[in-house]
């Protein structure tokens, strides 16, 4: 069997911050590879390099050492769904087709389609204020998906939300990925959110951040985040975490 | 078509009466003051008439062609004054929001020149411009420009850096940037400078009209200066009350564009 292509990789990338000699060390020889179709979830305590990581893919930083490799255009959602309060839903996501390079007469039956992707047909003309917290990140969904990309990369996009919408928004994200064979880099703190997303899981520990183990996820989809397979390989991810930082603490000690 | 962007609120007689009541309440005890102290006797008749007699006069003056010649003269001035402010503050407030070299050298003139009395620049306008319309636009523009572009620049600091960073992620160019992103993220404050810049525009006209007295053109300074030189103390009040209203008005306008705006971004209290 061949292998799927390339879209993300990362070989020795480094992130330091600050003047040199004070810099402080974000990311320290993370390799990474991301194929095609993949969904890959990142997780790892906070300040361990994830946003930092997805803000190198996305171009909005550059890495201080080591090289990177991108395939394909990106999208980004972050975890506050960001959407411009005075545009209203369409409007939003219409602003994203516009730099797309969409036609104007192409873009309200996009905008139409991209709505109904996301089960928000009904509420085109709220204005963000008008939606629920849910709701405003399945616009940025749709927004992420105007762009035309086929990578996305998403920085805890799900970690404001209460816990039954983010259900919802698990099985949603996971049906659109699947529908538009998107490539998918997930940032979360959550375990169970991990596994039960992902086809792989890149845990990343601190101080410098950096790759400190993978685990691949066979699990059938639709996955339940309360299902035990998802328990135990979350459990065994929170083990293999804490014992990374009792390391870290042992050596400050 | 979106029934959201176009939903006109729902007002009540109790909605209106609880708005309206204040104001009459307000209004009823000024004049109430002033007529105590017209029966008091405190300054004679001729002096500080009551506000029956100044009533009277403004019923009076709002007869004459003359008032309504002098209204639209201030008016225009107000309005042409306003506008170019209006245009060189914005495009100052940009250029200094945008370009660090400019705000380090001018940044701190622009302030320094909102907080000086736009009347201290009358007698050099009156020596650069003489006395005609050209001076007293000058002094207006130069009242009203500098808050202007305070509020510009005040609006773009407070964008807040995850539009900007969405902007750039979702591929806006410099220019979309600023035109889709920035500017509409920057309004609310741009539109309090705005309030400002009007409240500043008018003080210097009202400054510049008695002070810079065109022959043959009525405004309402002349209207005021006219009637204290012919001790026509009830016209005077009069024409001070047409003043207030005018002011008053535009700030009604003012205050409901920005509340309409503040609203449709759900930061506005129902009020």
């Amino acid at each position: 069997m061949t292998q799927a292509e390339v879209m993300l990789r990362t070989n020795n990338v480094s992130k330091s911050f600050g003047p040199e000699g004070a810099a402080t060390v974000a990311l320290s020889g993370v390799d990474m590879t991301i194929r095609a179709g993949e969904f890959v979830t990142i997780v790892g305590a906070s300040g361990c390099g994830k946003s930092t990581l997805l803000n190198l893919f996305a171009g909005l930083d550059r890495p201080s050492a080591g090289t990177l490799e991108v395939n394909g255009k990106i999208a980004l959602m972050f975890q506050e769904a960001t959407l411009l309060p005075w545009l209203t839903a369409r409007g939003n996501i219409e602003l994203a087709l516009n730099y797309a390079g969409v036609s104007r007469k192409n873009r309200d039956a996009r905008v139409a389609e991209l709505l109904e992707i996301v089960r928000l047909g009904e509420w085109a003309d709220k204005r963000p204020h008008e939606l629920s917290g849910g709701m405003r990140q399945r616009v940025a969904l749709a927004r992420c998906l105007a762009q035309g990309a086929q990578i996305v990369l998403m920085d805890e996009p799900l970690g404001a939300l209460d816990a039954m919408t983010r259900d919802h928004l698990h099985d949603e994200i996971e049906s659109i990925v699947a529908a538009q064979g998107l490539t998918v880099v997930f940032v979360t703190h959550n375990m169970r959110e991990a596994v039960r997303l992902g086809d792989r899981v890149i845990l990343m520990g601190s101080r410098p951040g950096r790759v400190v183990y993978e685990q691949s996820v066979p699990l059938k989809r639709p996955r339940a985040m309360d299902s035990n397979d998802i328990a135990s390989r979350a459990a065994e991810l929170t083990n293999r975490l804490k014992a990374e930082q009792g390391t870290l603490q042992g050596a400050d000690s | 078509m979106s029934n959201t962007r176009f939903r006109l609120p729902t007002i009540t007689i109790r909605d209106a009466w609880s708005w309206t009541w204040p104001k009459l309440f307000a209004i009823a005890l000024v004049l109430g003051a002033w007529e105590i102290l017209y029966l008091s006797e405190w300054r004679p008749s001729y002096v500080l008439p009551g506000p029956i007699e100044t009533f009277a006069a403004l019923f009076d003056m709002v007869g004459t062609e003359r008032f309504w010649l002098a209204v639209k003269t201030t008016i225009t001035r107000a309005g042409t004054g306003s506008l170019l402010a209006l245009v060189i503050g914005s495009i100052v407030g940009i250029a200094v929001a945008r370009i660090k070299p400019l705000r380090l050298a001018v940044g701190n003139v622009i302030t320094g020149l909102q907080v000086m009395p736009s009347i201290a620049w009358f007698p050099l306008a009156i020596l650069v411009f003489g006395l005609n319309e050209q001076a007293i636009l000058f002094v207006v523009v130069l009242g009203a420009g500098p808050s202007i572009a305070n509020g510009v620049i005040a609006g773009i600091d407070h964008v807040p850096p995850a539009f900007t960073r969405l902007g750039r992620v979702l591929g806006a160019g410099p220019v979309a940037l600023y035109r889709d992103i920035v500017l509409p993220a920057a309004l609310p404050t741009y539109v309090a400078g705005l309030v400002q810049g009007w409240s500043f525009a008018w003080r210097s006209l009202m400054a510049g009209e008695l002070l810079v007295i065109i022959a043959e053109t009525p405004s309402l300074g002349t209207t005021l200066d006219f009637a204290r030189q012919m001790s026509k103390v009830p016209e005077l009040i009069a024409t001070m009350i047409v003043i207030l209203l005018i002011g008053m008005l535009v700030d009604t306008i003012f205050g409901t564009i920005s509340r309409k705006i503040r609203r449709d971004r759900g930061l506005a209290i129902d009020d």
